[in-house]
């Protein structure tokens, strides 16, 4: 259909927007500190996009992405510790050649689960695999007996605080509390230095331009669609012979990997990854941006994350003590005035005016688009 | 055993009950191929659930569900869809957010694994189909308008539309009437006498107007039993019938 072609364009076009806001106009209006910040805000877009498919779209409220997002930033933690941990760089530890940590915890050789992180290759693909696994047996698990809505939100924040005991308590294992820290090399080449971390920053920005393109492939095949009819009507699209469980677990599990990207990219970024990015708290503040940004739009997500994000970073500088409550009245504000989020205020007032004034034919096209993805409930 | 005889639908000593409550009770009938069946019965007879149990949203606790030579009553909801059963929920269940176009779509019966969905392209074939599907429940002219909008009729025939698109061998209507008006009411009867050529129907219906200008056969169930079975005018004249259902 004609408006189907002219709403992809029109959505190519914003992503095209997106994508020259973030490559080019703020490299070059922040300085290498600034942009580093915002690289690590955008390490939440990943999230995020997974958000709108598997919240957004299909209904499913996961209190836990922090899990999915902390499992990738540990995979990619895991392999860059390795490489720090050289026979020659810990030659004074009591077992040379294992991470600071196990030596301090008094283990003298590296358990079996490490082993495979001295491989890049297989680090890369355990970013997105290991949180995409958890996902899917978890999602066996509830969706197969139908368990969903509350109860699959609570179950998933409880994953996320067991994730986070956890790894504080096998401290021997996983770095503790602190964390896997004092990352340096990639393959050889230093990631603290100013140079890796612009070209960071790049390859973070391509990979979620290229996230949000994959996102957009999904929502606008038929699986899409049959994920917004099972959020409304879950016994029709499974009496039109749909196997629901599977879609939810899709969906479940793109959005566990897209975090687990994100979490990589935090740590490549920010140079370690602890218990304190898995938990419940910024699980809950990964819904919370994703919500204030539009839970029903790509974009609207990814620009949530970014001014959440950056809002914590100025309030916090300020009057740290006050950020929660920001935060907590930001979210309440969302929930009541504008349920759609930034994009919703960006479909109702702003894309209106913006057609009439800059493109007066385009209102002979149908206004169905707005109302088409911000569904309201 | 019926697996050798040439019913569509065999419904053998079928039980559920809830809580002790006995909602079917050792329930038996037969619907042939091409054949409108209408069953009828007072509140709480049992009918919506005789329809659940049929397609497994609700699990029997005895008996079976035969169709076509298949058990059903073990398969889970989305394999006895495409083994040939389609469903129509009491109140009309559309994707209100979806165009008219998007929800007939969503039920072709191609693309129905999660990764066939991702890869499902809408080509001439899903076009025709749901044009054609859409000129048989009076919808062609509102494939772009957003299902919401529909008037209650059309949201009903919307739903019966979407049961055809997937070609379903029996289609279970579960009051397809209700809340339409007197003229829309014929056209529905025109309908599934049209659409019965290659399928069976099997209603539940209330409306005895409706019944007798649709049904082939008629079967009145009573706290889970059949009482009785036949043509409308042999179950209008059976006194037990009369007794629990016609005579109020």
């Amino acid at each position: 259909m004609t408006t189907s072609t002219y709403l992809a364009r029109k959505d190519v076009l914003l992503i095209l927007l997106f994508a020259a806001l973030i490559m080019a106009l703020l490299p070059l209006a922040l300085d290498p500190f600034r942009l580093n910040l915002v690289g690590k805000y955008l390490t939440y877009g990943f999230v995020a996009i997974g958000l709108v498919i598997c919240w957004g779209d299909a209904g499913i409220l996961s209190l836990g992405q922090g899990i999915f997002f902390g499992l990738g930033g540990y995979c990619m933690a895991m392999f860059l510790k390795l490489e720090a941990s050289s026979v020659g760089a810990t030659k004074i530890q009591s077992t040379p050649g294992i991470p600071d940590f196990m030596d301090w915890n008094q283990i003298t050789a590296l358990p079996w689960f490490w082993r495979p992180f001295h491989s890049l290759t297989f680090a890369l693909v355990a970013v997105p695999m290991v949180p995409a696994l958890l996902a899917f047996v978890i999602g066996v698990a509830m969706f197969k007996r139908r368990v969903g809505g509350t109860y699959f939100a609570i179950i998933t924040q409880a994953i996320a605080a067991i994730l986070t005991i956890l790894i504080i308590g096998q401290q021997g294992y996983t770095g503790g509390v602190n964390g896997i820290t004092d990352l340096r090399t990639m393959k050889g080449w230093d990631i603290r230095s100013d140079h890796a971390k612009l070209v960071l920053y790049f390859a973070n920005a391509i990979l979620l331009v290229a996230s949000l393109l994959i996102a957009q492939f999904v929502r606008r095949s038929k699986l899409g669609r049959i994920l917004v009819a099972m959020r409304e009507r879950e016994d029709r699209v499974r009496f039109s012979g749909y196997d629901v469980a599977a879609f939810k677990i899709f969906a479940f599990c793109f959005a566990a990997a897209l975090a687990g990207i994100g979490g990589a990219m935090f740590t490549l970024q920010v140079g370690f990854m602890s218990p304190s990015f898995v938990g419940i708290v910024p699980s809950i503040e990964m819904v919370i941006f994703c919500a204030v940004g539009g839970r029903t739009s790509l974009l609207g997500a990814v620009y949530g994350a970014l001014a959440v994000n950056w809002a914590k970073t100025t309030f916090s500088e300020d009057l740290p003590q006050l950020w929660l409550f920001a935060m907590g009245t930001l979210f309440i504000a969302v929930v009541v005035v504008f349920p759609n989020g930034l994009a919703g205020l960006y479909r109702d007032h702003i894309a209106p005016r913006l057609g009439r004034f800059l493109r007066p034919q385009l209102r002979l096209a149908p206004t169905g688009d707005g109302r088409k993805q911000g569904a309201t409930r | 055993m019926t697996a050798e005889t040439n019913f569509l639908l065999a419904v053998e000593g079928l039980s559920v009950s809830f809580d002790g409550f006995k909602a079917v009770d050792d329930l038996s009938f037969y619907v042939d191929q091409n054949e409108i069946r209408v069953i009828i019965g007072p509140n709480g007879a049992g009918k919506t659930t005789v329809l659940d149990l049929i397609c497994g949203r609700t699990r029997a606790s005895a008996g079976s569900v035969t169709f076509r030579g298949h058990e059903l009553t073990r398969l889970p909801e989305h394999e006895i869809v495409r083994a040939g059963v389609g469903r129509k929920f009491q109140t009309p269940s559309i994707y209100e957010d979806l165009s008219v176009f998007e929800n007939l779509e969503i039920s072709f019966p191609r693309g129905r694994s999660v990764f066939g969905a991702l890869a499902f392209r809408r080509d001439y074939l899903v076009r025709e189909r749901v044009q054609d599907v859409a000129g048989m429940v009076f919808l062609d002219g509102m494939l772009g308008e957003r299902a919401e909008n529909l008037s209650h009729g059309q949201k009903q025939w919307l739903e019966i539309g979407m049961l055809l698109v997937q070609n379903p061998l029996l289609l279970m209507l579960d009051e397809p009437v209700a809340g339409m008006s007197v003229s829309e009411r014929k056209k529905t009867a025109e309908l599934l006498h049209r659409i019965i050529r290659d399928r069976a129907v099997l209603v539940i219906e209330h409306d005895m107007g409706f019944v007798a200008d649709i049904a082939h056969r008629v079967t009145v169930l009573h706290q889970g039993k059949v009482i009785s079975e036949g043509s409308l005018a042999h179950v209008k004249a059976d006194p037990k019938v009369v007794e629990v259902y016609l005579g109020h």
